[in-house]
């Protein structure tokens, strides 16, 4: 009995915290079908979290007739998966150089790689932008290809920045670590590469990580906002965080801003819950132990 | 026999020596973009954050920098808004530091229990961390406004005797709206965190505990806490860095107001390096926090050592 109330208690206080964290993103979905009247005149009561009234899809069509918000969607899948890619690529390589092959120099390295963790982005982003705008860049111009200087306003300053990150190199190292060994002795008497082994053994091997790394550099890709802030200009090559800032600030209604804000949340909340486990698991099991 | 051998010797040492050598040069092919992306994007802007606070760069200008010395360091502890922003930036950290990593503690603790709906419960407090910050500071703002949803819930729940105020509209209750708002959207990140740390501690322990008969509190202060050391410090550094680094809520939601109320050293380097192009004068501004940021994880590492 007494363990029973126990597990009540335990479970009211999940079910109120359920709905604190809940509540907010399910009312920002029920809003974006509402028209504005609806959604100020439902706060007051139950209804504020109900997909009950008027409900359409007027909010989203505005929110496309408005901005080229399907542009700032596409970028923003692009610019995400692109880095996701290359990220994953050059980080697991550089893993497997450090943490499966023997060659001087390679626990400095690693330190170092380690040590640049502390560093926050905010404290050297200022000084990036204006790094960013001395860096050679080949334009096509016409027919003609030609070099120029500055970074700015372009897709290639959204991504090669954040490719190499020391984090998911950690993450791949730990990873690789619990590896055998001896896989690669065996491949190595069968007269197999060392490239080949990290293609044909080890990667194929690593697909829980090579998925926790991708998400984890899905996530702020897809939520950045202070760095594109800075370096974007154009209105064809804006991410949607920061096409949503403007959005804003056209003074649309409330409405709209949910719509916007739904779109953009809830593909990537739906992702999430399909693959929590692994995920919430994974980061669980390498958030501590280094 | 052995003349054979050693004969043989000299060819085989080269062999190995070779196959050494060329391990070494794949390894730092294969190492080389990582650590050149590295350099280029992290250790050479870090390096330029220093140099470049001693001069006058521009991000667009005609004239290349010069060196100025320490005009921007005299110009910037002469600033009234920069201590404004350092204030704010150490009232936030103070806040959001205890509350968010208790919360969290109480959050892994209530999802930790062998009971079922267990990982529904994590993966709905781990949702706002999913939601990007922009989404979440646009929400709130709605949230947050005088005839708003909070306010409007605070009214039901003490059945109409209290009205709240506008909340990031009055400068004593923007800042508190906004650490709300942030312990909401990053509690469930650290939870997880708290939650890996509380599985890593031997179920053993737990039943010793229980033989001897000790009470739930005990329980938690003699096996839970003790086993939980690698796991605070981690947790306290990283919420730590992320409370300095505040910014996006701020851009969003009230652009420092009302009355420089919620301005931050982050948001302040943002706006004068990159509204009012001064880079120079924010990479003064961005050393400044870099030094905080550094100082303050160093004398936390030291207070959260392991003392053995």
């Amino acid at each position: 009995m007494t363990s029973f109330l126990k597990h009540l208690g335990g479970h009211a206080g999940r079910i109120v915290l359920t709905l604190v964290f809940a509540l907010p993103l399910v009312f920002m979905l029920v809003s974006s079908f509402k028209p504005d009247d609806e959604i100020f005149s439902d706060l007051g009561s139950l209804r504020a979290f109900l997909p009950v009234g008027a409900l359409s899809l007027d909010n989203y069509t505005a929110v496309f007739q408005r901005v080229p918000a399907a542009r700032f969607l596409l970028n923003s899948v692009l610019i995400s998966s692109i880095t996701v890619v290359l990220g994953i690529i050059v980080n697991s390589l550089a893993a497997f150089a450090l943490s499966r092959m023997r060659w001087p120099g390679r626990k400095l390295v690693l330190t170092a790689i380690i040590a640049t963790l502390i560093v926050p982005f905010e404290t050297f982003a200022l000084p990036l932008v204006w790094w960013v705008n001395q860096l050679p860049l080949l334009r096509i111009n016409g027919f003609h290809l030609e070099w120029t200087t500055g970074w700015l306003d372009t897709y290639q300053v959204q991504i090669v920045p954040f490719v190499a990150n020391a984090f998911s190199i950690f993450f791949f190292h730990q990873y690789f670590q619990s590896i055998p060994k001896e896989l690669d002795e065996a491949a190595v008497m069968e007269g197999a590469g060392w490239f080949t082994i990290y293609r044909r053994i080890v990667m194929p091997l690593s697909g829980p990580a090579v998925a926790t790394v991708a998400i984890l550099t899905f996530l702020p890709a897809w939520n950045s906002y202070l760095w594109p802030l800075m370096v974007v200009q154009s209105e064809n090559l804006r991410p949607v965080m920061v096409g949503i800032s403007y959005f804003f600030q056209l003074n649309v209604g409330w409405g709209q801003i949910m719509a916007y804000s739904s779109m953009i949340t809830v593909p990537i909340l739906a992702l999430f819950v399909a693959f929590q486990r692994s995920f919430v698991n994974s980061i669980a099991s390498t958030g501590v132990k280094g | 026999m052995i003349a054979a051998l050693e004969r043989l010797r000299p060819v085989r040492r080269t062999r190995t020596t070779h196959a050494r050598r060329r391990e070494s040069l794949t390894a730092l092919g294969m190492a080389t973009p990582a650590v050149v992306l590295l350099i280029v994007f992290l250790v050479v802007p870090v390096a330029l954050a220093f140099a470049l606070a001693f001069t006058d760069a521009r991000l667009i200008s005609p004239t290349p920098a010069r060196f100025v010395g320490l005009r921007n360091f005299t110009l910037l502890f002469q600033d009234p808004v920069f201590y404004k922003s350092l204030r704010n930036t150490a009232y936030f950290a103070a806040v959001v530091v205890p509350l968010q990593a208790g919360l969290a503690l109480v959050l892994a603790l209530l999802v930790n229990a062998k009971v079922r709906g267990v990982n529904f419960f994590r993966t709905v407090y781990f949702l706002p961390v999913v939601t990007s910050m922009v989404v979440v500071s646009l929400l709130w703002t709605f949230l947050y406004r005088q005839d708003g949803l909070v306010n409007h819930v605070i009214s039901g729940l003490t059945l109409g005797h209290v009205h709240g105020p506008d909340w990031l509209g009055d400068p004593a209750t923007a800042m508190p709206a906004i650490i709300l708002m942030s312990v909401w959207q990053g509690v469930g990140f650290h939870m997880i965190i708290w939650l890996a740390g509380l599985q890593t501690i031997p179920a053993e322990l737990y039943e010793a505990a229980d033989l001897d008969g000790a009470a739930r509190w005990h329980r938690f202060l003699h096996v839970t806490w003790p086993g939980l050391r690698a796991t605070r410090t981690f947790v306290l550094v990283t919420i730590t860095i992320a409370a300095f680094s505040l910014f996006t809520q701020i851009r969003v939601m009230t652009q420092g107001g009302p009355l420089d109320s919620t301005t931050t050293v982050v948001y302040q380097a943002v706006h004068t390096g990159y509204d009012q192009q001064q880079t120079a004068y924010a990479a003064a501004i961005s050393l400044a926090f870099f030094v905080l940021v550094l100082s303050v994880s160093l004398v936390q590492r030291f207070l959260t050592r392991e003392k053995d």
